[in-house]
């Protein structure tokens, strides 16, 4: 019965998704305000019917009914509950309905927060925004109905694949799906501004909230994926360039880069067409990475072939509204009139030059993601394109970015003297060398990356330091520092975020050049040198989980005598999945991981055993957390709230333009 | 496709060793850590974007062996890749090689930077210039003086 709701109302939201397409955008061209009026409350409803879909379905996974074939596919009665829960989005028909949610959430806050839009404007978002809801709502009842019925229900379920029966990769997905959704509000935006033909500085402040909250989830979730790949998938890697991990990867690089460009239309009504274009695109790059996921096309090419429904239902739903959106751009672009004028050097070619590595580096990806399928059906070659080729052409851009990051964020707009505002820098960049000689010698000169990535760290967080130290204004030390504290938030948000790009390029080089490595058979009672410590495996003992068994080995780990952990890798069978997974033991450390890995018995006696030190490993997804929480602080600034129009109160200290 | 998934099921099923296993390994230290940077460069052919380094796939610890008994046999990076590719094809190869149309996938960022670089010189230059137009010569601020002095107030 409660099933059944859900499907009702799944198929009643695709109804309303509808309307909410058609009537506000025919009430927006003929100026009814009754017909415009319909976007608001149709929103809610939307929000609402979803939710209670997505509920009927949750109820299905918790109370493990298996007359739905969903949950027959992906569930187990001896499922923890967390995985229960987890996996009503673990699979594609669910993982579409969460989708839905976000999307419809989105459509709903710009109703409930939207009061001071413009009334064509919030109608012409709310129907593209009901447009995209019916399309994939389309989408799931055609082709993927999470709520299809068995005939004769099985006595239990087929469990869910074990890799994804882990608390990080359970909260994974939501976080990537708010992101993505999140950018179908920009492209919301910039096609309802390309339709009224009009862009302002009023569009660059309402869009700018939408697009930090899509940008920061983003960068969540694949912060999230990243430290579940290193303690999950076995080795301590943390990035395989995966064409799934890729998927997500470009929506993010695009929204960085239409963040820092709708800075530009907001304050100086400067980049219009070129904002509108990213807005596009990064949604656009959403639904790439949607098809790229859902019809496995990039794995193979045949297994498309095989069952292309899905595969072109999506490429359908990115034609028409992307290739409908891009049509609508070179029409209306040429409207878009840039009022503020800026010099060779300013602020304003900062940004630009931000764009346009952000964008390069996101075609490289892109280019290298699809390579394989372009290959493949243009010259029939079948090749690969693997990470070698992504961290070649991926690194310099990152490189670049990080040494040009600094500079561009302190120089005034409009027209700037780049000696003067690289004058204040001279302690950064002696910092900046003295780092990486201290690196090189203290590795003893190993590799050049580390140390030039140790100095672009330290460049970067020096540049923070800098830039908010330059944001006080002039005056005595107490002074400034005084002033320091009543920074706007989207100040320091900022600091964090930059900041925080700092600590990741540090985490990725420490954790890439310096990890050591140890490969052995060990007995029980035997130990060996690792780095520093000595470990030695003490024991193993059988364990059985609710829906796993496991051998766990108990390994000491010392250092000059003295303990440091016990420490216990595991390999779970997982019987009814038919799956093993190897449980890493990983002890964290500001300084670096520990990280062990039992493996088989092996024939001599003894048994194989992976460990690794992995120096400043932990600092990768601090900084992945820091610019997140930059994100959220600017979230909370004043100034971008939706409903901060033009009353600005007197209490704003130091402007931040 | 069906003997793939076949062959990915049973490398599923089958329990997993740890990638690189210790009995696998050369005793020469130059040689293995020779053989462990080829091997991160080669594709699990039965994987989904795994090297034969980080997989626990049987075709992937075959395809180890294989390699280190090439090395041994004295072979120099280049045969012992070149070995696997003539047998396993360029599929095997995880960074793409330079040659003919893959010239386009290397060349296509470069190529776009700079295309993008002049496209943005290009227009900030003509902004640039709009602003230089912009500033005010000494004559049209003398007449925005007087014009200013004219009005009361």
């Amino acid at each position: 019965m409660i099933v059944e709701l859900g499907h009702f109302a799944l198929i009643l939201a695709f109804v309303i998704a509808s309307l909410q397409a058609i009537l506000p955008m025919v009430g927006a061209q003929r100026r009814d305000p009754v017909l415009m009026a319909v976007a608001g409350p149709a929103a809610t409803a939307q929000f609402l019917l979803i939710a209670v879909s997505f509920g009927a379905l949750t109820y299905a996974f918790v109370t493990s009914d298996f007359s739905l074939r969903l949950v027959v596919n992906n569930s187990h009665t001896l499922k923890p509950m967390l995985y229960k829960v987890a996996g009503v989005w673990g699979n594609h028909e669910g993982s579409l309905l969460l989708w839905m949610l976000a999307l419809s959430f989105y459509g709903a806050t710009a109703h409930w927060f939207g009061g001071q839009l413009p009334e064509r404007l919030k109608a012409r978002v709310l129907a593209v925004q009901g447009a995209i809801g019916a399309a994939f709502l389309a989408f799931m009842l055609w082709t993927s109905n999470p709520f299809l019925r068995l005939a004769s229900p099985p006595m239990n379920g087929h469990d869910l694949n074990p890799l994804l029966q882990d608390p990080g990769l359970a909260f994974h997905p939501p976080f990537l799906y708010l992101g993505y959704v999140g950018l179908s509000m920009a492209f919301a935006f910039a096609v309802a501004a390309l339709i009224e033909g009009r862009v302002d500085a009023a569009w660059g402040r309402w869009v700018r909230p939408w697009t930090l909250a899509a940008w920061l989830f983003l960068t969540i979730g694949i912060t999230m994926g990243s430290l579940w790949a290193y303690y999950e998938l076995g080795w301590g890697g943390f990035w395989f360039w995966d064409p799934v991990e890729n998927a997500s990867f470009m929506p993010w690089l695009i929204a960085t880069a239409l963040l820092h460009s709708a800075i530009v239309v907001e304050k100086r009504e400067s980049l219009k067409a070129w904002t509108m274009l990213l807005a596009i695109l990064a949604f656009g790059f959403s639904l790439v990475g949607t098809f790229i996921v859902r019809s496995g096309v990039i794995t193979s090419v045949h297994a498309f072939a095989s069952d292309p429904t899905r595969g072109m239902f999506v490429l359908a739903i990115l034609a028409v509204f992307v290739g409908g959106a891009l049509t609508l751009f070179a029409l209306r672009a040429g409207a878009l009139e840039a009022k503020g004028v800026f010099a060779m050097v300013s602020r304003e070619t900062g940004l630009v030059v931000n764009n346009l590595l952000l964008t390069v580096a996101c075609f490289v990806v892109f280019i290298g993601t699809i390579w394989p399928l372009v290959a493949e059906i243009l010259w029939n070659r079948a090749l690969s394109v693997g990470a070698p080729f992504f961290n070649a052409a991926f690194m310099p851009f990152a490189i670049a970015l990080a040494i040009v990051l600094p500079i561009g964020a302190v120089l005034p707009w409009k027209r700037a003297d780049l000696g003067r505002a690289m004058k204040p820098f001279a302690g950064a960049l002696a910092l900046t060398v003295a780092a990486a000689l201290l690196a090189y010698a203290v590795t003893g000169g190993v590799s050049t990356l580390g140390p030039l990535g140790v100095a672009l760290a330290v460049w970067l967080v020096a540049g923070v330091v800098v830039d908010l130290w330059q944001r006080c204004g002039r005056g005595a030390f107490s002074q400034r520092s005084g002033r320091l504290m009543r920074l706007p938030r989207a100040d320091w948000g900022r600091a964090m975020a930059h900041a925080g790009f700092g600590v990741v390029i540090f985490g990725i080089v420490s954790l890439t050049t310096w990890a050591v490595e140890d490969i052995r058979v060990l007995k029980v009672g035997e130990s060996f040198d690792l780095g520093p410590y000595q470990v030695q495996l003490m024991g193993l003992s059988d364990e059985t989980g609710p829906n796993y068994t496991a051998k766990i080995a108990d390994m000491r780990v010392t250092k000059n005598g003295a303990e440091v952990a016990m420490m216990h890798p595991a390999k779970r069978t997982y019987p009814i999945a038919g799956m093993a997974t190897t449980e890493a033991a990983i002890r964290p450390g500001i300084f670096g991981d520990i990280y062990l890995v039992v493996g088989d018995p092996q024939d001599g006696g003894g048994y194989a055993v992976r460990s690794y030190l992995k120096p400043f490993a932990d600092w990768l997804w601090l900084g992945g957390m820091m610019m997140a929480l930059g994100g959220m602080l600017s979230l909370s600034d004043r100034r971008f709230r939706v409903a901060a129009g033009a009353r600005r109160t007197a209490d704003a200290v130091v402007a931040a333009e | 496709m069906k003997r793939l998934a076949a062959v990915l099921t049973l490398s599923l099923l089958a329990s997993p060793a740890l990638a690189v296993r210790p009995d696998e390994m050369l005793a020469d230290p130059a040689l293995e850590q020779r053989a462990r940077a080829l091997s991160q460069g080669l594709r699990c052919l039965v994987c989904r974007n795994e090297s034969i380094d980080d997989s626990d796939a049987d075709l992937a610890h075959d395809l180890r062996v294989l390699l280190r008994d090439r090395l041994t046999a004295g072979d120099s990076d280049a045969q012992a890749v070149d070995y696997i590719v003539a047998r396993y094809g360029e599929f095997v190869l995880l960074n793409p090689t330079t040659k003919g149309a893959n010239l386009i996938l290397w060349g296509a960022g470069p190529a776009a930077l700079l295309a993008g670089a002049f496209l943005a010189f290009s227009v900030t230059r003509r902004r640039a210039r709009a602003a230089d137009v912009a500033e005010l010569s000494a004559e049209d601020q003398a007449r925005v003086k007087a014009l200013l002095e004219d009005t009361p107030g």
